[in-house]
């Protein structure tokens, strides 16, 4: 909401300067944000007169001017060089001072041809205060020189840009900030006076009101101005108007657009003489009704809309636009002029579904003052006739079959103090809701009666006055305490504790958190090669989405990580390991509430080494793997499962797996398959793991529990198998543990390799297996014993020789 | 036996003293000297031999001089190695070390997870919620009915009529009050939904929630808590303002202000000239709220406050765009 100062100075005499206004209203609620001159660009142009016009020496069409701009007769005459035709002695012209900043640039002190100009006499284009171009500005010659021209014209102002909160629109006016800065000054505001003079027949014999709809409308009141004559506003209003950024219309027009900015009230002014039946009708719409508005736009209006009709049909959607087929025109002479009051839900909900927001809608959705009907109708007549001429018809039209009531409301003074934890007295909490123009009585030691007025609708319960009681004596005053509540250790989720752990471990690891939209383009889950939308990648759609990009809930996290990829391959940073842990987003199986589970999910490339000093080749899928299993040793989870197969399309099943914990699967690790790559343009390989986070959170392994740390020395023994190539490593692995062998404590492969000398389709597996007793020190007789049955075992099962 | 300890003394600094770089030299000398059969052990045995009346004096200076010697040979050993080492080629080390591998977590996740320890210090439990939320959360049951100004104030994502993504963390408060018995400490961090993309709005953003009720919370209790965590988080010396301001979930509402951190509330382009920087909004639980979760307003009162993450992060790392949060550049996630 933009205020005027010098318009609100109408209405309250405060003062404050400037600066402490605004931050007296930003402590009461109504935050000031921005401060400006009304016409900044007027700063060092001030008023001058001509006193000789000299030819320019080195230019026909150029003239230096003798000018006078200050007010002592022995001030020097400065010499402003000049292009104005009408430029002439005795002529009184805007001059703009060097530093001035015209909407055409700054003015300097410089030479125009070969000639000094101290500035730069202006015409109203020049000053963008007009259209006019014609030659220099002709002010009136009363004007003194020197005069600061916005103050000489009377247009010198300070705006305000105040947001309004969507609880007080009781402030979308003047009057309302001016009733606000009474407060902080500790003043009364005062109301327009309204000089109304009524003349000619009854309104009663010249027009009527039926209202069919009282709840759409519960009060609606107009009067009839004749003889009025439509032209352009006079300067004090068309300067009111335009300050607060309305675009002046004509005279009638202006004026309901003065007045609603002054009091707060919409109004609308209709052209008597096209009001069919010379009547206004206020009903709902029918559902299929089309209406063209004033903007000239045909409007398909849904049932229940408030329209106000004459004698025929719709002139206007009620509180939200005019028609075109009763608008104020040229040589309109008659008006019936509207003011009402409108259900604010009602307003909201048409403006809403015609998506077209008024000055006027704006201000009936967050509750106009139903008390405050008549003095704008009768504000506005009365101005109508000033600046439009003809006369008032006698008396006015007030539909207002059930007046609304202003709230009551009982305020105990404990309770205040209380909830604010404060001290105030029932004295001091009077004093201050009196200065808002509430009605204030004392019912009790301890409980005030407080009456509302009509314009704060916002306030209808105790808690409302409570409110205006703190912010009115400053939150500043309210003093700082500490609870008093008992103390009790928060508790902690552990599922987030363990989360939080893991990316901690992660990023030891050297992996970066990444954070992306959970939302993703429809066409992600086709870019990571599915056919089609797979039973667990049915993904739940946003209705009103930014753009296709991010039209779906996600439900894996792999799109937004291999677009990071993609990022920052192309931005050269190509060696990262990134990963998310985030939710991922499936249909309700039941009911409305969306499944969101937690992922886990990584993208590794480039060196497995960031120092290039120590670099190690490339990242391949054991280092994918072993983040997989770094992860679920973290959450002791004992024994994860690798198998090949049964991928998803986006890995490349040559080099990928399938991770499973206690045969259920829990994700997936490998190589990006290259299509995928191609589709996300993929400049290099990269391999990704996924993990659903919350299975494997709830798999997770028990608190370790001690055991006592062995006495007696281990026997460690080798085993190298000559196998085919194709056999896992882990089977034997499997094995050996399957036989459960109470001497072996550990087991682990320390190599594995082919070569010439073991043959074409064979390998070499290493296998370094740990002996230790917890009672005696091993000899090694006894080990040979168990490790010799334990090779007989191996050959036996596995087509393998000892190397 | 003093006079003998005296010349032993003088003889073997006289030899040290003599002794060169040569490490051999100066082991031959320890072993002549402190030896087994050395000189020192030569005195010690004559010591049976000293009169009963002097034997304790006499081991005395013994023991003494031995301890002299000890740290005579100490010495010189140091002053030889240093020499010893002086010689031998040594390593480059301005080579760089082999560092660890070491990421980062997202600078939205540290700022996050700061606030919540501070709250949590404060005894504030952190919980989470849904992220698509039901209408009756999102707006309803915190007194933003359909067809109400306030819905203006935010531009929801709907993915169908009665279901939208979060707009705010505030359903937290009613979700948690729902499973509870007052009193209530809770903070709640999550990613939060807007339908508004441009230089200073992403679609998707983080907030940082907070409710505390109970029986006798007051406004003056919300300042308290609220001070603590602003001095916590930017600086024992950071100024703050409650200002009145409007949410249809709490009343008496509060925006909080802190002084401008850039510079120091004297005003500049980050504050508007304004000095100050807006940092969360916080307000007493609106009476209206307790009636959908079924607490007595009469009985119970307390306060909720919200708080975007990302501008705290912006602040508090100097980061002056907030697009940078998501497109995820190792260049960027690497400073925090």
């Amino acid at each position: 909401m933009l205020i005027s100062l010098d318009w609100l100075s109408d209405y309250v005499d405060c003062p404050l300067s400037t600066e402490r206004i605004a931050e007296g209203l930003t402590m009461a609620g109504l935050e000031v944000e921005s401060i400006s001159l009304r016409h900044p660009q007027l700063k060092n142009v001030v008023v001058a007169r001509i006193e000789g016009v000299q030819p320019h020496p080195n230019a026909d069409r150029l003239k230096i001017c003798l000018v006078r701009a200050g007010q002592s007769q022995t001030d020097n005459l400065l010499r402003i060089v000049c292009g104005a035709p009408n430029a002439r002695p005795g002529m009184v012209a805007p001059l703009a001072l060097p530093g001035a900043e015209l909407p055409g640039g700054l003015v300097r002190e410089a030479k125009v041809r070969g000639q000094l100009s101290a500035g730069m006499l202006c015409s109203q284009k020049e000053l963008g205060l007009g259209e006019d171009h014609g030659g220099l500005w002709a002010l009136s010659e009363e004007l003194t020189a020197g005069t600061p021209l916005d103050e000489a014209l009377g247009i010198k102002d300070v705006l305000m840009e105040i947001g309004i909160t969507p609880n007080r629109g009781d402030c979308l006016s003047i009057m309302g900030i001016a009733r606000e800065v009474a407060a902080l000054c500790k003043k009364t505001a005062s109301y327009p006076a309204i000089g109304l003079k009524e003349a000619g027949p009854p309104v009663a014999s010249l027009a009527s009101v039926t209202v069919d709809d009282p709840e759409g409308c519960p009060r609606y009141a107009a009067r009839v101005i004749r003889g009025l004559k439509i032209g352009p506003s006079p300067a004090w209003l068309k300067n009111r108007v335009e300050a607060v950024g309305v675009r002046s219309i004509n005279n009638v027009v202006d004026v309901t657009n003065f007045v609603m900015m002054e009091l707060g009230q919409p109004l609308h002014a209709f052209d008597f003489n096209r009001l069919r039946g010379r009547r206004i009708v206020v009903r709902k719409a029918v559902a299929g009704e089309r209406f063209t508005t004033l903007d000239s736009v045909e409007r398909l209006l849904s049932e229940g809309t408030v329209m106000i009709c004459d004698g025929e049909g719709p002139v206007a959607i009620g509180g939200v636009m005019g028609g075109l087929n009763s608008e104020i025109g040229p040589d309109t002479c008659e008006v019936l002029l509207e003011s009402a009051y409108f259900d604010p839900v009602s307003i909201r909900r048409t403006s809403r579904r015609l998506g077209l927001k008024t000055e006027a809608s704006y201000r009936f959705e967050r509750g106009t003052d139903p008390e405050g009907v008549l003095r704008a109708l009768d504000r506005a007549a009365a101005l109508m006739v000033e600046v439009a001429g003809g006369e008032i018809s006698t008396g006015r039209i007030d539909v207002y079959p059930s007046p609304i009531k202003g709230s009551e409301i009982l305020l105990r003074v404990g309770k205040v103090n209380s909830l604010l934890g404060t001290g105030l007295t029932i004295d001091q909490m009077r004093g201050l809701l009196e200065l808002i123009e509430m009605r204030v009585d004392k019912v009790g030691p301890d409980l005030l009666g407080v009456g509302v007025p009509g314009f704060r609708s916002d306030i209808t319960r105790e808690i409302d006055l409570i409110e205006e009681v703190a912010r009115l004596s400053g939150y500043d005053d309210i003093p700082v305490t500490s609870p008093t509540a008992c103390v009790r250790a928060a508790d902690c989720d552990p599922c987030q504790m363990v989360r939080s752990a893991l990316k901690d471990l992660l990023v030891g690891a050297g992996f970066f958190e990444v954070i992306n939209y959970s939302f993703i383009s429809s066409d992600a889950t086709r870019m990571l090669g599915y056919v089609e939308e797979s039973a667990s990648l049915v993904s739940i759609r946003v209705k009103n989405p930014i753009s296709d990009e991010q039209a779906v809930m996600r439900t894996t996290l792999l799109p937004g990580l291999l677009n990071n990829a993609r990022y920052n391959i192309d931005h050269r940073s190509e060696n990262f390991k990134i990963f998310e842990l985030s939710k991922v987003f499936l249909p309700a199986k039941e009911g409305l509430q969306a499944e969101e589970t937690h992922h886990l999910a990584g993208i590794m490339a480039g060196k497995r080494m960031s120092m290039a000093l120590y670099g190690e080749g490339d990242v391949d899928f054991y280092d994918a793997k072993g983040v997989v299993e770094h992860v679920c040793a973290f959450l002791r989870i004992d024994e994860p499962r690798f198998r090949a197969g049964e991928l998803p399309p986006w890995l490349d099943p040559s080099s990928s797996a399938s991770v499973y914990v206690k045969d259920q699967r829990v994700g997936e690790v490998g190589r990006v398959h290259c299509q995928v790559e191609q589709s996300f343009d993929l400049k290099r390989a990269v391999f990704a793991f996924r993990l659903d986070f919350d299975r494997l959170f709830s798999l997770r392994g028990p608190l370790p529990v001690y055991s006592a740390l062995p006495k007696f020395p281990p026997v460690p023994r080798d085993l190298a198998l000559i196998a085919d190539e194709k056999l896992a490593v882990e089977e034997p692995l499997e094995f050996i543990r399957s036989l459960e062998e109470p001497l072996i404590e550990s087991l682990e492969i320390f190599d594995i390799f082919k070569s010439d000398q073991i043959g074409a389709g064979k390998k070499s597996i290493g296998y370094r297996l740990t002996y230790r007793a917890a009672d005696r020190s091993l000899t090694d007789e006894e080990v040979n014993k168990v490790h010799g049955r334990l090779i007989e075992k191996l050959t036996a099962k596995f087509a393998v020789s000892l190397r | 036996m003093k006079r003998a300890v005296e010349n032993l003394l003088e003889t073997a600094g006289r030899a040290l003293s003599e002794l060169g770089d040569d490490p051999k030299a100066l082991d031959r000398a320890r072993v002549r000297f402190l030896g087994r059969k050395g000189e020192l052990a030569q005195l010690f045995k004559q010591l049976g031999q000293v009169d009963e009346q002097d034997r304790r004096e006499a081991g005395r200076v013994l023991n003494e001089a031995k301890a002299e010697l000890e740290a005579l040979f100490l010495k010189a050993l140091d002053k030889n190695r240093d020499l010893a080492a002086a010689e031998r080629p040594t390593i480059d080390v301005s080579v760089p070390g082999r560092r660890p591998p070491r990421g980062r977590l997202h600078p939205i996740t540290q700022t996050a997870a700061e606030i919540c320890r501070i709250f949590n210090w404060l005894g504030f439990e952190t919980v989470e919620g849904p992220e698509i939320e039901l209408d009756y959360y999102n707006f309803e049951a915190l007194n933003i009915p359909k067809d109400h100004p306030a819905r203006d104030m935010q531009d929801t994502f709907y993915i169908s009529e009665d279901v939208v993504l979060r707009t705010h963390t505030s359903p937290l408060q009613v979700r948690t009050m729902e499973k509870r018995t007052p009193p209530v400490r809770v903070i709640a961090p999550g990613r939060t939904y807007r339908r508004d993309s441009d230089v200073t709005h992403t679609p998707m953003f983080h907030q940082v929630e907070g409710l505390m009720v109970g029986k006798g919370i007051s406004f003056g209790d919300l300042k308290g808590i609220l001070t603590t965590f602003v001095h916590q988080m930017f600086g024992q010396n950071v100024a703050l303002r409650f200002r009145p301001s409007f949410f249809p979930f709490t009343e008496p509402s509060a925006e909080v202000d802190i002084e401008c951190v850039m510079c120091r509330g004297k005003g500049c382009r980050v504050c508007k000239g304004t000095g100050w920087l807006e940092i969360l909004g916080s307000g007493m639980v609106d009476p209206q709220v307790y009636t959908y979760v079924g607490y007595d307003p009469e009985e119970i009162t307390g306060f909720a406050f919200g708080m975007g993450i990302e501008r705290i992060a912006m602040l508090k790392y100097g980061i002056d765009d907030l697009r940078l949060f998501f497109e995820n550049d190792l260049r960027f996630l690497q400073q925090f």
